[in-house]
């Protein structure tokens, strides 16, 4: 099963390859990974997406626990979290009936046209993984140039404590 | 008063209570070096060989029980460390190796002796440092013994730039540290103390099967009286080998795939097994699926990613063995009220392991015309009281030291078990020599581990200590000729090593007494005459060529299927019997 584990490390040179030399030191998986600044600029965080079944994770997540620079690792998939990834993808409009399609599509996903030239869109689109493969499959035929993804960040959501929301939640769900 | 960055390194040394540093200098970091030059009361010990210096710094540390030093140059200097460290963090080692590097603004620069050794040992240490100004010089180093000797211990690394050994700064010794991201849990959860209590006093066939976390955390007295209060036999790993007394009547020896049958037998039979302090390595399980299959699991450890990784536990304690222990023993006297009824309970338990005690106790074919290596582990033991330290290196000597020396006192018994790391021996025994002066201190090696290391003969000769080295020498790689003779069709292919050189004339060279013996009457006399000898001997012993280590649970077996040696025997249909041996490999 995918799991978005959220790691908190001291920022500081060398701890992502900790990190990374971890995962592929014991034959653990990495199929995304990303890092940013926090609110507090000694530290960074880092969000890597894995796959293994329940014993895997558990070691994953006292190895990564175990490392001296990481100060907090949290299994997001053990909670409620929203989860995006950003992507740039550049496309083919030679036609210009490719050019309003591509408008059309960019604004159905509410992503958007970032740069143009006679012969091509830039969109800039962030979502979860279904709606950034969704709007692929709809740009393919237009022809494709180039995409750039990142990886997966993730955040718990805010605790909802009043029943009644949680309630709300639930029939929404 | 502002001092240099090598100042603050040997001052901060000193600080951490270091009396020995073990190296071997070079160009980044003669600095350190022209300080040690009027230093006094800091030893430091010139190894031959920078791998000689990080063994002998582990051996230093498992003998006195405090991180061991380990000081050397740049490049090739810090790389042929790597190995020792390696070895250090399999087995849970505090060990300080400080590493020169090239001057910060040359870092990456391919400068002449650079190599990244952060890099390189990022996955074999505890944790490392690269030192970015000698303003944090003095808080690193705290940092460092900080981590490399609490939670599981291990070896911490640190690489200081030239120009940081010879900037000045202000010098304070810091008095505390803290780090917000270690934080290592000391005391057990005390519901699962509770459960775990409950569990022991309910258990019928009980076993308990400890490792070294009970050495690092100082437990063989807690240990004892787990196994005492309500008599639970105990087995033991081979890094854990002194936590228990070898003697004691409740003690089964050691498990695993050179282990006891007792050992083997009483953990597959057993409905709960106390593991205390041991991870569940590989040679010790034997095929996972096989090991214990009847037991509940409690398992003790401080590090928690042991715990499940190799096997599922029902109750995990993550904790400092010592203190866990001493909760648990507490926890169980108050429920003691029904000891002798569950002691009574117990007795076909204890007839059962007596019974496999008797069945298959460690033995081997005795001779008088040529000498068996475990014959001379016997007379070592029995010459030397017991009373020794033993540091051996890795291969078929070290399992029959394993089996043959009854270490009784924790500390005593110093072996590379994780890593396997042929060449240990000779400069661990130097370490330990160091630690405890005044203990008489073997190396038993093999001829092959021998040559690994044997240019630490000068350290020795030259510092006048008084190992007294016992080489089992049967003039071949034993384990892997074993192996090919068990498992390979005797092909002794790249296992022959053609009893070379002469040892006792390598020794001499060195102004090391040497003594030989050939015949199995000589190995008492020259045992005695090395005891009796001040200073270091070298014991040369040329043993059985064609001797197996036995029992042997075959890799990847369940060790209930052990080989016996002769006479051959089948046990649980599936024992496969010892081959006779036709291609003597050696002239005897």
């Amino acid at each position: 099963m995918q799991h978005i584990i959220s790691i908190l490390v001291e920022n500081k040179f060398g701890v992502l390859s900790r990190v990374a030399g971890l995962f592929s030191g014991r034959g653990f998986n990495i199929e995304s990974i990303s890092v940013g600044t926090t609110m507090d600029a000694s530290t960074s965080q880092i969000t890597i997406v894995t796959k293994g079944d329940e014993r895997i994770i558990e070691q994953i997540i006292k190895q990564l626990n175990k490392l001296i620079d990481v100060i907090k690792v949290v299994d997001l998939s053990e909670k409620d979290y929203i989860v995006r990834e950003a992507a740039l993808i550049k496309i083919h409009t030679s036609r210009s009936e490719d050019r309003s399609e591509a408008l059309r599509i960019t604004e159905i996903f509410r992503a958007r046209v970032v740069d143009s030239t006679p012969t091509s869109y830039t969109i800039e689109i962030t979502g979860d993984e279904n709606k950034i493969d969704a709007i692929l499959n709809l740009l393919r035929p237009l022809g494709i140039k180039e995409i750039v993804r990142t990886g997966k960040i993730a955040i718990a959501r805010e605790d909802m404590k009043v029943p009644a929301i949680q309630e709300v939640k639930k029939l929404r769900a | 008063m502002k001092i240099s960055g090598a100042e603050i390194l040997i001052e901060s040394l000193k600080k951490e209570g270091v009396d020995t540093v073990f190296g071997m200098p070079g160009g980044v970091v003669l600095q350190i070096f022209d300080v040690l030059y009027n230093e006094k009361d800091l030893k430091f010990i010139l190894t031959r060989h920078e791998q000689g210096a990080a063994h002998a710094a582990d051996g230093y540390a498992r003998a006195k029980g405090r991180p061991g030093v380990a000081l050397v140059t740049s490049g090739p200097g810090a790389t042929n460390t790597v190995t020792a460290i390696a070895n250090a963090h399999m087995d849970s080692i505090p060990l300080i190796v400080i590493t020169g590097q090239v001057a910060s603004r040359m870092i990456g620069n391919d400068a002449f002796q650079e190599a990244d050794i952060v890099g390189i040992t990022r996955p074999c240490t505890k944790y490392n440092f690269l030192v970015k100004s000698v303003d944090e010089l003095a808080m690193t180093i705290k940092e460092a013994f900080y981590i490399a000797s609490t939670g599981r211990p291990g070896p911490v690394l640190l690489d200081i730039p030239k120009d940081i050994s010879g900037a000045r700064a202000d010098f304070e010794y810091p008095e505390k540290v803290s780090l917000r991201s270690y934080n290592p849990t000391y005391y057990g959860n005390k519901w699962q103390i509770k459960q775990a209590a409950q569990a022991i006093m309910k258990a019928k066939r009980p076993v308990i099967y400890a490792g070294g976390g009970v050495i690092l955390s100082n437990a063989s007295d807690e240990l004892k009286e787990l196994a005492e209060i309500n008599k639970i036999p105990v087995t033991l790993t081979l890094m854990g080998l002194g936590g228990f007394p070898g003697t004691h009547p409740l003690f089964l020896g050691m498990l695993g795939m050179h282990g006891t049958y007792a050992a083997n037998m009483s953990i597959h039979d057993s409905d709960l097994v106390i593991a205390i302090g041991s991870r569940f390595d590989d040679r010790v399980t034997g095929k996972v699926s096989e090991f214990a299959p009847k037991a509940k699991f409690i398992h003790i450890d401080i590090d928690p990613t042991n715990i499940r990784k190799n096997i599922h536990v029902d109750i995990p304690i993550v904790g400092d063995v010592k203190n866990v222990l001493m909760e648990l023993n507490k926890e169980i006297r108050m429920i003691e009220e029904n000891k002798n009824q569950l002691i009574k309970e117990r007795e076909p338990w204890y007839s059962q392991v007596k019974e496999w005690e008797k069945e298959h106790p460690l033995t081997y074919k005795k001779s008088n015309k040529i000498i068996k290596p475990q014959y001379v582990i016997e007379k070592i033991y029995e010459q030397s009281g017991g009373d020794a330290i033993v540091a051996s290196d890795v291969g078929q000597h070290q399992m029959w030291v394993a089996q043959y020396f009854k270490f009784d006192r924790p500390r005593t018994s110093i072996t590379s078990g994780g890593l396997g790391t042929m060449g240990f021996g000779l400069p661990a025994a130097i370490g330990a020599q160091f630690a405890c002066p005044d203990k008489l201190v073997f190396n038993v090696a093999g001829d092959g581990s021998f040559q690994m290391n044997l240019q630490e003969l000068a350290t020795i000769a030259i510092n006048k200590l008084p190992i007294k080295i016992a080489i089992i020498n049967n003039g071949c790689l034993g384990m892997v000729r074993q192996w090919q003779e068990l498992f390979f069709s005797q092909h002794y292919s790249g296992s022959i090593l053609n009893t070379i050189p002469d040892f006792v004339k390598l020794a001499e060279a060195y102004g090391i007494k040497g003594l030989r013996a050939k015949s199995p009457s000589e190995v008492e006399a020259v045992i005695k005459e090395a005891i009796s000898t001040d200073g270091p001997v070298l014991m040369d012993f040329i043993v059985d060529p064609g001797e197996n280590v036995f029992p042997m649970v075959p890799a990847g077996g369940g060790n209930a299927e052990m080989i016996f040696g002769e006479p051959a025997k089948v046990e649980k249909g599936k024992a496969i019997a010892k081959k006779e041996k036709k291609n003597s490999v050696l002239p005897a």
